[in-house]
């Protein structure tokens, strides 16, 4: 439907997209993602028509749109801009009408054609009880419907949004992205810059990646959306994992943490809970190599461990460890540099074994089994307390790492 | 449609007010005239087109003869009234009330296309120069008339003018492109700068510094018909070219982007609403000198009454700024004193207009 090739931009000497190409498939919701000044709306204001291109070439529909007048363009492309704030006091109905400029004659009033199709747009857009109200009353939220509305009336086969959900509150977010992903089920395609991540993976059907001007990665929203990806666009780490409610990657940037002196290589994390699980995204950022267990599968923190793609001890809920179990966990923390344990995690297997480890933890498990007592000593423990920031935790990893004699360090919520 | 009523239901009350202004405008005068006679008188003058036939005429310069069509005219009307009242209100008023509304019209027309081109309600029809070109046109003739074996006055003004917008349209349009506020900025920069030629050429003006100083007040004293036959066929054309624009000028409320989407070639619209809005002012700067305000004022009026909606709000300024001029104009020469009519306007319009400000708020455009 949409064909971009080789597209170059620039604004003076600013080169804005270099040699971009891609190809949008017709009944598509593609949801453009990537940092501020990726190019982005760029790109969309390159595929309307309004900015002409320095080279490179985009048809619609087979049309080269360069080639075509505006009003031509205007019948295959509407666009829903960012916040059309109205220094203007149109009525709803006029403004939707607005819409039909690209077939109307000069002088004839609208025709019945006309009218049903503002008719029309305004009732999929749930905007008909605004029809007579002036669109400087409306809120923000209403507003960018009735511009979808106009963007209906306009009867494109493709229809553009730059940031259509940036000055709405989350309802109307929500409301307006699913009422134009259900614009693709009758048949147009649907391209928008999005800069909310979660909210282009929850509504999209494909994602495209942007940053400085040429196309990262490209594909369903789970394909795109994951952390070396969105790092590498957005230059910060980042932690991937699954909305539990809407079943979509969400992203969490994570402040990038002031480079730690030397961490531990190898760090094994024992705990469950939303607290364990925050403890291994602030790890993640780190270059140390990360274990947990054990952990019941399903447990948050066996979850995001998986996510962020580290080597997970799964062993069953509400029971004690069995030999096997205990054997591997002896193995991971012996393997590892530092083990940390997260103190007050809520279930099992932790609690099987908590009176020992709640006064001397880490090395109690290791006790218990008898065996070298040095690995004790090769042994550094981290207790998160309380929720710790990023910043407390490295540091005392840190510290650890540096002083090699010291057991526990015990991470307390920052003062 | 609601519209079309709406365009209809204003439009026939404001030509109604119009008459009435003109009927008032040529009964009061030294020679006070009963309102009936004057409406007789006005009826009289009113003739209709009936023949047209070709005349041999011969062109200035070179020695070619070519039929020019002329077209003689039949009165309608018969009516039996006193001689000299009907000379009075004919050859002595009417040119001067005819020129009052052509000219009003024209800015009132001119200032809202302004004023939704820039979409800036300190637009006005002058916006790009168009007055102080005229302004330097007028004011270097009367200072050096030996310079201007051939000009009239009005030629000279006209020409000014639209060298001048169309200077400024140059210097604003870069690749294809004219944005508006750069537009804006080049308007205000060249009309500084014809400020100062025009004070220059005040201060060497010598004798003629009064009458230099008279047209840019706007002058509609001693107005003739022929100051209505070069006005008239200007605004006609260019007043229905812009109506015939209003959807357009509505869309381009929206922003150049979103009118561009919405299927208008933008650049082309503006060039012409500029070029149609710049003929129309310069034709009535350059008979009636520097009229301000009508062209700011009388659309913010009228926007305030019927709202933005250029289909509606576009014929009702026009014919709303006829009225105007024609009434301030009445009330300009109607003191002990003659004053000249761009002191009236101000003078009359700004209060009016700090009261409708007074009444209802003023969002936006």
């Amino acid at each position: 439907m949409i064909d971009v090739d080789s597209l170059n931009v620039s604004f003076g000497q600013t080169s804005v997209l270099e040699s971009l190409s891609i190809t949008i498939q017709e009944g598509k919701f593609v949801g453009l993602v990537g940092p501020n000044g990726a190019g982005k709306s760029t790109l969309l204001r390159s595929i309307s028509g309004a900015l002409s291109p320095d080279a490179g070439q985009i048809s619609i529909d087979g049309k080269p749109i360069s080639t075509l007048g505006s009003r031509a363009q205007s019948r295959l492309v509407s666009v829903v801009a960012q916040d059309t704030a109205p220094a203007f006091s149109f009525s709803v109905r006029h403004f939707v009408e607005m819409g039909r400029t690209p077939y109307r004659s000069k002088f004839s009033p609208p025709d019945e054609r006309d009218r049903q199709r503002v008719d029309d747009a305004l009732s999929r857009t749930n905007t008909t009880q605004f029809a007579d109200r002036s669109i400087d009353e409306l809120s923000g939220g209403e507003r960018q419907r009735v511009v979808v509305a106009r963007a209906l009336a306009q009867n494109t086969p493709v229809i553009l949004l730059d940031e259509p959900t940036a000055s709405l509150d989350i309802n109307h977010q929500v409301e307006l992205l699913s009422l134009v992903a259900d614009l693709t089920a009758g048949g147009k395609t649907v391209v928008a810059a999005i800069h909310d991540l979660d909210l282009a993976a929850r509504f999209c059907d494909e994602l495209c990646l942007l940053a400085d001007g040429s196309i990262v990665d490209r594909g369903s929203p789970a394909q795109v959306i994951e952390t070396t990806a969105v790092e590498r666009a957005f230059e910060i780490p980042n932690v991937v994992t699954r909305n539990p409610v809407t079943g979509t990657p969400s992203v969490t940037a994570i402040e990038r943490p002031d480079e730690p002196s030397s961490l531990p290589d190898r760090i094994h994390v024992l705990g469950t809970g939303p607290r364990t699980a925050r403890l291994l995204t602030i790890l993640s950022t780190t270059d140390a190599e990360l274990s947990l267990g054990p952990v019941p599968p399903g447990d948050i923190a066996a979850v995001t461990a998986s996510d962020l793609d580290m080597s997970v001890q799964q062993a069953p809920a509400f029971s004690t460890l069995d030999a096997q179990h205990r054997h591997t966990l002896r193995s991971s923390i012996e393997a590892a540099d530092a083990a940390v344990l997260v103190e007050e995690t809520a279930a099992i297997p932790i609690e099987a074994v908590s009176g020992q480890l709640r006064t001397l933890p880490t090395a109690a498990v290791i006790e218990e089994d008898q065996s070298k007592s040095t690995t004790r000593e090769a042994m550094h423990d981290v207790v998160l307390t309380d929720d710790g920031t990023s910043d407390t935790v490295l540091d005392a990893l840190t510290a650890l790492s540096v002083d090699s004699t010291s057991d526990t360090a015990t991470v307390s919520p920052s003062s | 449609m609601e519209l079309r009523r709406r365009v209809l239901g204003w439009s026939t009350a404001l030509v109604m007010v119009l008459v009435g202004s003109i009927v008032v405008s040529a009964a009061i005068g030294p020679v006070g005239i009963d309102p009936v006679i004057v409406a007789k008188s006005i009826l009289n003058s009113l003739s209709i087109p009936t023949d047209i036939h070709t005349t041999p005429a011969t062109l200035p310069f070179v020695e070619w003869t070519i039929p020019t069509p002329s077209v003689s005219y039949t009165p309608l009307f018969g009516f039996d009234v006193h001689g000299p009242h009907e000379s009075i209100v004919v050859d002595l008023r009417l040119p001067r009330i005819a020129l009052a509304a052509t000219v009003g019209t024209g800015l009132a027309a001119a200032g809202t296309v302004m004023q939704g081109f820039f979409r800036n309600p300190l637009a006005d029809p002058s916006i790009i120069g168009v007055s102080s070109g005229a302004a330097v046109g007028a004011v270097a003739m009367l200072a050096f008339p030996a310079f201007f074996p051939f000009a009239e006055l009005h030629l000279a003004a006209f020409v000014g003018a639209l060298a001048t917008a169309g200077l400024v349209y140059a210097i604003a349009t870069d690749g294809g492109r004219t944005p508006v506020a750069t537009l804006l900025l080049a308007g205000v920069a060249v009309q500084t700068f014809l400020g100062a030629v025009i004070s220059y050429l005040l201060v060497h003006s010598g004798d003629s510094l009064r009458a230099a100083v008279y047209w840019m007040m706007g002058r509609l004293r001693d107005s003739t018909w022929g100051d209505v036959e070069f006005t008239l066929p200007f605004v006609i054309v260019g007043v229905t070219v812009l109506l015939a624009y209003t959807r357009e000028l509505n869309v381009l409320l929206l922003g150049e982007e979103d009118a561009h989407h919405l299927g208008i070639d933008v650049e082309r619209t503006k060039l012409l609403l500029l070029l149609v809005s710049s003929v129309v002012t310069a034709a009535g700067v350059a008979v009636a000198g520097i009229i301000g305000f009508v062209g700011l004022v009388v659309p913010h009026m009228m926007r305030l009454v019927v709202g933005p909606d250029h289909r509606i709000l576009l014929p009702t300024s026009a014919l709303a700024g006829a009225s105007f001029l024609v009434l301030t104009d009445t009330i300009a020469r109607s003191g002990p004193v003659e004053v000249p009519v761009g002191i009236v306007t101000a003078a009359v319009g700004a209060p009016f207009f700090l009261f409708l400000l007074a009444r209802k708020e003023v969002h936006a455009l």
